[in-house]
């Protein structure tokens, strides 16, 4: 009986988190006219053509680009600094450790609505208005202080006897890290990375005031600013929202524990 | 001369200097400026900046439409974070009974989490339309959801919540997961109930975590743009109008940067009062 309730307690979660997602993909196969008839609630004849349509006249696939570059320039130096910098602090003993850290995760805080003004008469008069650069720059700069945060807890649980070992066996820092370290580490990277990758996919107040056109554009300003002449092509835009979804989907299946785990760490060590 | 270099290179500032180089550039240079800004007159229509001392909080202080979008974002992030944690505590105690497949649910519900807020607000977008979304015909009402002035905001708090939601439950269900069995076991052996292992063991275990959701979720909620921008723009009648959104419009449509400046360190300073409050709640709690 209580596992008859359990399971259809579960159920009832599974619905309400794919309900929507699911009516997206009924919505981006239904036939012209039948998307603006209901009933039928299922489409009785399937269609590809939104699909076609997103792909062909349409900047999505250069938005769909620059998103992937975006995120992983992004994931890369994230990743990067975020992991030596949470070396000097967890193995070097960096001094003002805490005082550090505290900075870090008071930065995390800053709403972005707060800096937006500033950031964007900085990037015109370093001429990089309109360009990923920008968009890479400050998706680094707004995930470094979670990287620092979640790589630091990780790098805590590593015993410190390896990195002194690594020393004594003439190792400089930076091998250290390269070769001992991070090898070892590479859970907490792929934790962090994967928690950097998927913001900078979604991320959407920056992407719109940094970019003017399609050249730097990124997946979600295109959505948001679907183009609709005389009316809103919501096929389109479903076979679009589901298609920028896919990556992350397929990030989120192979990888629900670390996710998990990096949210974890960022929350709970925080 | 590359000696030196090299052992300067294997200092931990050395090791610091990346990140320390990008928050700078990125995260306190903005805000310091950002400040100058505010006590600015600055059109991006042509003049040049001036200094004007305190005008534009003046201003602030008298502009209705600051204090409407002050009531909005606040009515915002008090039922959506209620709501969000009151489900996500029920998913997260679902889940942790025990059941196959737990992995698969794991990703099932980080999904909504997951997935880009505007394209969530597309989708409900498309669900809330008047003439033909999935949500008039299956309650078999026609409201204009998006339309309404009392029905936009709530139509875009229960996106919010949907969205929201998952990551509530995963945090308490990876929380709930990390209390010892033995725990509830002792209890039941002296006879306690659900209701009462619930109240004596998992409450009290997870009130600090509890408090640290509430937290990521309270400031999520107050700096609200993306998912309004889509769903509504602010309207109908600047109803759904929360503090990003106006003070985006007030920088980016009327190009005012002094005063949208002003805005936004308003905005700072409240999320900065938020935090510090909460930080005292967590350190009670701790004690």
């Amino acid at each position: 009986m209580r596992r008859a309730a359990t399971y259809l307690g579960v159920l009832v979660v599974a619905a309400y988190c794919l309900a929507p997602l699911a009516w997206q993909l009924v919505t981006s196969v239904r036939t012209p006219a039948e998307l603006t008839t209901l009933p039928p609630l299922l489409p009785t004849r399937i269609t590809i053509e939104h699909y076609a349509a997103v792909f062909t006249g349409h900047p999505f696939p250069r938005m769909l680009l620059n998103s992937f570059v975006v995120a992983g320039g992004a994931t890369a130096i994230a990743l990067a600094f975020g992991a030596a910098a949470a070396f000097a602090l967890t193995k070097m003993r960096a001094r003002g450790f805490g005082a550090i850290l505290a900075l870090v995760l008071a930065t995390s805080m800053f709403p972005p609505i707060s800096i937006v003004s500033p950031l964007y008469l900085l990037i015109n008069a370093l001429g990089l208005r309109d360009t990923l650069a920008a968009l890479i720059l400050t998706y680094a700069g707004f995930t470094l202080p979670l990287a620092i945060w979640v790589l630091t807890s990780f790098l805590r649980e590593l015993p410190d006897e390896l990195y002194s070992a690594a020393r004594v066996d003439g190792c400089t820092p930076r091998q250290a890290l390269v070769r001992v370290i991070l090898p070892l580490a590479a859970p907490g990277l792929v934790a962090t990375g994967l928690l950097v990758f998927i913001f900078a996919w979604n991320e959407f107040l920056f992407a719109l005031t940094f970019t003017a056109t399609e050249r730097s554009r990124t997946v979600p300003v295109g959505i948001a600013l679907f183009p609709g002449l005389h009316e809103v092509p919501w096929g389109e835009i479903a076979a679009a929202s589901l298609l920028v979804t896919v990556p992350v989907f397929v990030l989120v299946l192979r990888f629900q524990r670390r996710i998990v785990e990096g949210l974890t760490a960022g929350a709970v060590k925080g | 001369m590359r000696r030196v270099l090299e052992r300067l290179g294997e200092r931990p500032a050395a090791f610091l200097a990346p990140a320390a180089i990008v928050l700078g550039v990125v995260t306190f240079f903005p805000i310091v400026y950002v400040l100058w800004l505010s006590l600015a007159r600055y059109s991006l229509l042509g003049d040049e900046p001036s200094f004007v001392g305190l005008d534009n909080f003046v201003r602030l202080a008298s502009d209705a439409r600051f204090w409407n979008a002050l009531g909005n974002t606040l009515y915002f992030t008090l039922v959506s974070v209620v709501l969000e944690i009151a489900i996500g505590l029920a998913f997260a105690l679902l889940l942790a009974r025990p059941f196959v497949g737990r992995a698969a649910m794991r990703a099932v519900v980080l999904l909504p989490w997951a997935i880009p807020t505007v394209v969530a607000a597309r989708m409900w977008e498309w669900m809330y339309n008047g003439d033909f979304g999935v949500i008039n015909y299956l309650l078999g009402t026609g409201i204009n959801w998006l339309g309404d002035p009392v029905w936009a905001m709530h139509a875009a708090i229960a996106m919010d919540v949907w969205k929201e939601t998952p990551f509530v439950a995963l945090l308490l269900l990876a929380g709930r997961l990390s209390i010892s069995p033995d725990l509830y076991q002792a209890a039941r052996l002296d006879g306690a109930g659900p209701w009462r292992a619930f109240r004596h063991i998992t409450w009290p275990l997870l009130r600090p975590l509890l408090l640290i959701v509430l937290i990521f979720r309270t400031i999520g909620a107050f700096r609200v743009f993306d998912a309004i921008y889509v769903l509504t723009g602010g309207g109908p009648a600047n109803t759904t109008e929360t503090l990003s959104i106006y003070a985006y419009k007030v920088l980016f449509q009327a190009l005012e940067l002094g005063y949208g400046s002003a805005i936004a360190v308003a905005v700072f300073v409240l999320v900065a009062t938020i935090t510090a409050a909460y930080v005292r709640l967590l350190k009670e709690a701790a004690r």
